[in-house]
């Protein structure tokens, strides 16, 4: 029997009337015909082995929630996971801005007919310029883990200098991208040297930091706050250091800190860099991530951007806001092998939402939100400390993370979060892998979300574990 | 009068909002959201909390950011939005190479609001995401059955990125040999630039082929090319001109007869699903983007995913974590030394990876080559009405039959009125037209354009595409000033400065605007 054709609601010339009617006009009588420059021997003649289609809407909706059910989410649950990848408050309108279909479907236009994107995206540099307190940046990139890795591709390429130094604190999982990204053939392009740290308070160690800075050093990167939450208090020296030894001073930040704590900038760094995922994004399972690079206004950095970058100028309308590509032969676009690094897709949507974010927010919201965090993390920090057994293994100041170690508890993290799960929550992420140095030990995330009775619920789930 | 059905929106006009920049909306004490405070039994607990960063670490002076109430907030994204003219708007046809289809509203609001991806968070103990990770491992299932690879990941956060990836592997299994010698990549000029870029980034000197007079890269050149020190061959096939290469088996053997990998390109695989595969084709890896052929959308640039795959030999390399099913229940496993390691943070941008599942499984293996089939076939429907239009040229391949897309030239009409590319890409706005995509650079074929109507559009959508193209032809030839001078119905008109290279007109922030130019 003859099967009737399937007519797909997104294939509209499946309808057969259409296409045998184009078929006619492009003369074939049969769709393989389309492929005659294809070989013969190179198609494919079997059947993909794929599931059943669920063609109508219905179920598909149906099917898929089903399997998106089988996840816990951190609204049944209490999250204290971050590393990365906090849980914030995100406002309502970035929800809809991102959404509106517009701006979800349009990829590559000019700026005439997608003025709104290339102004949103101009905004977005300029509202994240003020908060680095630096004047330029590009599009956005994959995460922070490009961001940082492409900031130390341009130290090396301001300075033709080939080693960097980086703390041990930092987080491996942006190290191991940074160590792929400054690899080359046959060896290296880059060398990266750890630099040691203080286990009670999570400093580097300057001592350390001064026997390997020289002449050959390309750049100074650190991260604050650091990946393990406290904050480098000796920032502004290490800066110095970098600086005297005629190297670029990196620092990988957290944006949502910067209404409480100085920007980078303002520190001596000549290139921040970080992720704007707290900015009004979603956890996503870490679909959401987004890089930054930010400098000063100079051609020295800004020749060495690999990124698109959209620059405010005039039209031939008098009074009316215009676009133009700044410097677009510096980019594989315009120069292919011959551009900085390389260019791509990256996260241009989510680079609008943190520009939503920061409208709304102003420099009062980001203020109190820093002080939100700040305030929620010493709580969580102080309650955690006076569970007998358990320690915080950093005495320095802390921004939305810190470590807490378990050791004396008797009990490993992974057992630890086991149990929370049984109080609907996520403990914070297990360290003992990545840091054996420091036991049994497990990154705590806390932020705004966080309200005092989920913070409580917390540390009385954690004396019934560590009891029991 | 009754208005007769037409396809030509003459009387159109996008949104013009003569929109401020957002610090201009900016009014002192406005406020646009709130946000939670500490309650107060932890205030009396930690007091201000922000005492504990040291002086010289305290922010000194507040950020200068807007201060705008939140109905204005969303009002000026709003009218932004407005003036962009994503697929959801407009004929996506316009974005050659870029396969701009429809992304299925159903799918975007599984991934947009489902809280099982929503709040989902990529560190959660495994147990916790078993759907999630069904989803990666089954997508990962899917694209080894259409390309015929043995192993696929999904972390990298683009195409060029996943192309990167690729090239990184390369890099990785020679070295894994002890095979230091192989310094060079060979790619040709109409694969997309990050076949050049990528490996130049990860290390290799890149050698680009250029076409031979058929418009196919050159065998004899590439044969030439090759040696001990070639690490891999990063190609594209159909290349960017639409034109399949018959021989791209000579090329593979080629390059694996002096020991070099071989990378299939598949940006443009649309038009291949069910028909043709990396396997068959003798690739070792091959990479495809998810926001192009399998329907995530493009979001301005992102978020996507380049799906990479490989055969069974270069699986070791592939980045970690990978997400594999052990018979019971679906694991992160990165147990594998020899990876590359990672090139983004978690397992990659899942609400990518969610809209293309859903799209594969309301397709299914006939729905997929449906739409291959489909796609080139408005190609070729397209082209042929296209070829009529006065002052285009199509270069190469005469008589052959395109598979997805086309690049055509404008070379005729530049000649006969003056009327370039540019001109033409900046008039078609003004019929609610995006703008076409040219040509990456450098221009081979000169005034070019690119044009994928892929199975997403319907045959009048194909028409009106054409008569609009006819009709600013028609205009260049009557009255060339008038199409240089577009647009004239967009949200903007053509900027002073299109591209901007002096240091003193540089202004990618509203901050640097100001210091430069003063208040507007």
């Amino acid at each position: 029997m003859h099967k009737k054709p399937i007519v797909y609601p997104y294939i509209p010339n499946s309808a057969p009337e259409t296409k045998a009617a184009m078929m006619k006009e492009v003369g074939v009588t049969d769709p393989m015909q389309l492929y005659e420059e294809i070989p013969e021997h190179l198609k494919y003649t079997q059947e993909m082995k794929l599931p059943e289609p669920i063609l109508d809407e219905y179920s598909i909706r149906r099917h898929t929630d089903e399997i998106l059910g089988k996840n816990k989410t951190c609204c049944e649950y209490l999250s204290f996971l971050g590393a990365g990848c906090a849980q914030h408050f995100v406002p309502a309108v970035c929800d809809e801005i991102n959404g509106r279909g517009e701006f979800l479907t349009a990829y590559v236009g000019e700026s005439m007919g997608d003025h709104g994107k290339w102004q949103a995206l101009f905004e977005y540099c300029s509202l994240m310029g003020e908060l680095m307190d630096m004047d330029i940046l590009s599009i956005p990139m994959y995460d922070g883990g490009q961001a940082a890795s492409s900031s130390l591709r341009m130290a090396n390429r301001i300075n033709d200098r080939k080693k960097v130094l980086v703390p041990a604190s930092m987080s491996p999982e942006i190290f191991t991208i940074a160590q792929n990204y400054l690899n080359s053939v046959p060896a290296p392009e880059i060398e990266i040297v750890k630099i040691g740290f203080d286990s009670n308070t999570g400093l580097m160690d300057l001592n350390d930091l001064k026997k390997n800075i020289s002449a050959d050093v390309s750049a100074v990167f650190i991260e604050n706050p650091s990946y393990l939450g406290f904050i480098e208090t000796q920032a502004e020296e290490i800066g110095k250091i970098a600086r005297e030894a005629g190297a670029e001073f990196i620092v990988y930040t957290d944006p949502i800190s910067l209404g409480v704590m100085e920007a980078p900038a303002n520190y001596g760094a000549s290139i921040t860099c970080g992720d704007y995922h707290p900015l009004g994004l979603h956890l996503g399972a870490g679909g959401c991530q987004g890089g930054f690079i930010a400098t000063h206004d100079d051609m020295k950095y800004i020749s060495e951007f690999k990124d698109l970058m959209f620059g405010l100028t005039d039209t031939l309308q008098d009074g009316e806001w215009g676009f133009g590509e700044v410097l677009f032969d510096r980019t594989s676009y315009g120069s292919r092998d011959k551009g900085k690094e390389f260019t791509g897709t990256s996260t241009g949507l989510w680079a609008i939402t943190a520009a939503v974010y920061l409208s709304l927010m102003g420099p009062r919201g980001m203020e109190e939100v820093g002080t939100t965090i700040m305030q929620n993390c010493q709580y969580a920090a102080k309650k955690i400390g006076e569970l007998p057994g358990v320690k915080i293994q950093f005495s320095s100041p802390s921004f939305k993370e810190f470590v807490v170690n378990f050791d004396m508890t008797g009990k490993s993290v992974a057992e630890i979060n086991k149990h929370l799960l049984e109080f609907k929550i996520f403990g914070g992420k297990d360290l003992s892998k990545e840091f054996p140095q420091f036991g049994q030990s497990a990154l705590y995330c806390i932020t705004e979300v966080h309200q005092h009775k989920d913070l409580d619920k917390l540390v009385y789930a954690l004396q019934g574990v560590i009891s029991c | 009068m009754a208005r007769q059905k037409k396809l030509l929106r003459d009387n159109y006009h996008q949104a013009r909002w003569d929109e401020s920049i957002i610090f201009e909306l900016s009014v002192p004490g406005e406020r646009g959201v709130l946000v939670p405070l500490a309650c107060p039994g932890v205030v009396s607990q930690v007091g201000d909390g922000v005492s504990a960063i040291p002086a010289n670490l305290r922010r000194k002076k507040a950020p200068a950011l807007p201060e705008v109430n939140q109905m204005r907030v969303n009002r000026h994204f709003y009218h932004l939005s407005q003036e962009t003219l994503g697929t959801d708007v407009t004929l996506g046809i316009s974005e050659g190479t870029c396969t701009m289809k429809y992304s299925p509203k159903v799918q975007e609001h599984m991934a947009a609001r489902h809280p099982g991806i929503v709040n989902v968070h990529p560190l959660q103990d495994p147990e916790t995401m078993q759907g999630m990770l069904e989803i990666y491992y089954q997508v990962e299932q899917f694209l080894k059955e259409i390309s015929g690879m043995d192993a696929f990941s999904l972390q990298p956060g683009g195409g060029a990125h996943g192309v990167y990836a690729n090239a990184s592997m390369i890099r990785a299994y020679h070295r894994a040999r002890g095979d230091n010698n192989r310094t060079e990549i060979i790619t040709t000029m109409f694969s997309h630039p990050c076949d050049a870029a990528t490996p130049n980034t990860a290390g290799f000197k890149v050698i680009t082929l250029m076409p031979d007079e058929s418009g196919y890269p050159d065998l004899e050149a590439m044969k030439a090319a090759l040696s001990e020190r070639t690490a891999g061959i990063m190609i594209t096939n159909p290349e960017d001109t639409g034109i399949y290469n018959p021989r791209i088996e000579e090329y593979v053997k080629a390059a694996h007869a002096v020991g070099a990998l071989c990378s299939y390109d598949q940006a443009n695989a649309n038009g291949m699903l069910g028909i043709h595969r990396a396997r068959e084709a003798g690739f070792d890896m091959c990479h495809f983007n998810l926001h192009k052929t399998f329907s995530a959308p493009h979001g301005c640039m992102g978020p996507a995913t380049g799906a990479i795959g490989v055969k069974e030999f270069l699986k070791p390399f592939l980045p970690v974590p990978r997400v594999e099913f052990d018979g019971q229940k679906y694991i992160l496993n990165s147990n594998y030394p020899e990876s590359i390691g990672k090139v983004r943070s978690y397992f990659g941008n899942a609400n990518v990876v969610l809209k293309s599942y859903m799209w594969i499984m309301q397709h299914g293996a006939e729905g997929l080559k449906e739409a291959a089939i489909c796609s080139v076939l408005n190609n070729q429907y397209f082209m042929k009405k296209i070829a009529a239009i006065p002052g285009i040229v199509i270069w190469y391949a005469k008589g052959k039959r395109r598979l997805e897309q086309v690049r055509y030239s404008w070379e005729k009409l530049k000649q006969d009125t003056g009327v370039g590319t540019d001109d033409v890409n900046k008039r078609i706005v003004d019929f609610g037209i995006e703008h076409y995509w040219t040509s990456h650079h450098p221009w081979v074929v000169p005034e070019p354009f690119t044009l994928e109507p892929c199975e997403s559009y319907n045959k009048e959508d194909l028409d009106e595409y054409v008569e609009v193209l006819q009709q600013i032809s028609k205009e260049a030839y009557a009255d060339a000033n008038f199409v240089k001078t577009a647009p004239h119905k967009a949200a903007s008109h053509r900027p002073t400065h299109e591209a901007i290279d002096e240091a003193e007109l540089i202004a990618v922030t509203w901050r640097q605007y100001q210091k430069k130019h003063g208040k507007k």
